[in-house]
């Protein structure tokens, strides 16, 4: 009777000592603070020169926001699976016994975590360069989409990142097999995000089904790919 | 023949392929010279027994790429032949979608005046290209053939969920951001009956075709495979042995 909850209490546990690994790794290497972060705030700087117009900016800022953080996102999966096959990390941990299944849920943690901090980042940078309206409780919206789309985007990033992981050529690969899988959390992060912002007019209050739009989205992936990831890493 | 080359046709598919011949013969007469011209659209409303036939056999492709995927998964003996059919079918839904794609835009330019309009239904197409070509790509990755069946079948099956889940979600971002588009009004055309036969016959042909290069192409793969695996020093065992027979 008590095994099923026993195993559940495991696959936690060990989900989360996988995703506490894959944070230490990052507060070691401070890749992200040093090089993807500044990098998704040139990103933003460059939409300005590109577009040009502070109404525009404003207008489109959602997206933008969303758009650097898919692109920011390729530079933090291909760097959280560079960790694990430089050493044959990935085969040790499977060698070591840990479940397929907790070893996708603490690296999508993780990778959701290192997303969510980068949003606040990014979301940051909008405020100030973009002069987007952010009142509490379009931020409340804001705060809700960012975590559930980063949610989403870390099961979809450490399913893709799986997959390409330890191929040659993955580099280039991996964009074009994340970037299409990504657009329905594109489009409901930004139109969630543009309530939040009130760009283009939006009411805070249309936001929230576009959240629970990212929600299912995030749910499915985490379900599907914690049975995907042992086939497509057992090699 | 020269005795180096392995043909991929057997006496069914050279059946088949003549079959679809005469059939595309007959298509091509009827869809451009017999079916008749659209009261609105001219001439021009004949692209449609390529294009319709075209995104047909484009859904049966990555259909059956799915379900052999499945089928190799799921099977005691995962035969490899299952994933040399998924990688056929792939490839020649890709071929299909493309043809689709491009044809419906120059459609869509002299129906419309645009090559593009942001509908949902060309832009969910536009992913299934997409989405599609990115697995061509995992299966070119490398590796031993059990992890490239294995990867690309998974990869198949995830390409199920993630097209639906997409259609999804640009069918909404359209609908709160579009009024209807002129690709809508498209839908509602009353087809003659010969037109309604000709564009079955287009369907039929283009089904017939997809079986016959499937038929071919999964056995061009096979032998592919043979080659990576057999590599040349096989071959010129092989070539040894004959010249020591003579």
């Amino acid at each position: 009777m008590s095994a099923a909850p026993t195993s559940m209490k495991r696959l936690v546990n060990l989900a989360r000592i996988v995703m506490l690994k894959d944070l230490r790794a990052e507060v070691n290497s401070r890749v992200l603070v040093n090089q993807v972060a500044p990098f998704s705030v040139v990103i933003m700087i460059l939409f300005a020169f590109a577009l040009d117009n502070d109404g525009i900016l404003q207008r489109v800022a959602p997206g933008l926001v969303w758009l650097a953080t898919m692109f920011s996102m390729l530079v933090v999966v291909q760097r959280s699976f560079a960790v694990e096959t430089a050493d044959g990390a990935l085969d040790a941990l499977r060698v070591a016994g840990v479940d397929t299944r907790a070893l996708f849920l603490g690296k999508s943690l993780a990778l959701g975590v290192q997303l969510c901090a980068l949003d606040v980042i990014l979301v940051t940078t909008a405020f100030f360069l973009y002069n987007v309206q952010l009142e509490p409780s379009g931020l409340l919206v804001v705060f809700v989409t960012v975590v559930l789309a980063c949610c989403g985007l870390g099961f979809i990033g450490t399913l893709y990142g799986g997959l390409a992981a330890g191929a040659r050529g993955r580099e280039t690969l991996l964009p074009l097999l994340l970037l299409p899988v990504v657009a329905p959390v594109l489009i409901g992060a930004t139109r969630a995000t543009e309530a939040g912002f009130k760009s283009g007019g939006a009411e805070v209050s249309e936001g929230w089904p576009w959240s629970g739009l990212l929600l299912v989205f995030a749910v499915i992936f985490g379900v599907v790919g914690s049975v995907a990831f042992g086939p497509l890493i057992d090699e | 023949m020269s005795a180096t080359s392995t043909p991929t046709g057997t006496r069914a598919t050279r059946v088949l392929g003549f079959a679809t011949l005469a059939l595309t013969v007959w298509l091509i007469v009827f869809g451009l010279f017999v079916s008749a011209e659209d009261v609105v659209q001219g001439s021009t409303v004949r692209i449609m027994y390529v294009h319709v036939p075209s995104i047909w056999v484009a859904y049966v492709a990555f259909a059956l790429t799915a379900v052999v995927s499945a089928v190799y998964l799921s099977g005691k003996n995962r035969s490899l032949a299952w994933d040399r059919v998924a990688g056929a079918s792939a490839e020649i839904g890709v071929l299909f979608v493309a043809i689709s794609l491009i044809t419906g835009s120059l459609w869509g330019r002299l129906t419309w005046g645009t090559y593009w309009v942001w509908d949902a239904r060309l832009t969910s197409t536009a992913f299934l290209f997409i989405t599609y070509i990115g697995y061509l790509a995992v299966r070119g990755l490398g590796g031993t053939f059990r992890q490239r069946a294995r990867r690309s079948a998974v990869l198949a099956l995830l390409a199920v969920l993630e097209i639906p889940l997409v259609h999804f979600s640009v069918v909404i971002w359209r609908s709160l951001h579009q009024e209807s588009t002129v690709a809508n009004s498209g839908t509602d055309v009353e087809l003659d009956g010969l037109m309604l036969f000709t564009l079955f016959l287009g369907i039929v042909t283009f089904t017939m075709l997809f079986v016959w290069m499937v038929l071919h192409r999964q056995r061009g793969l096979a032998l592919q495979d043979a080659v990576d695996s057999h590599g040349l020093d096989v071959a010129i065992e092989q070539r040894r042995q004959e010249a020591e027979v003579r």
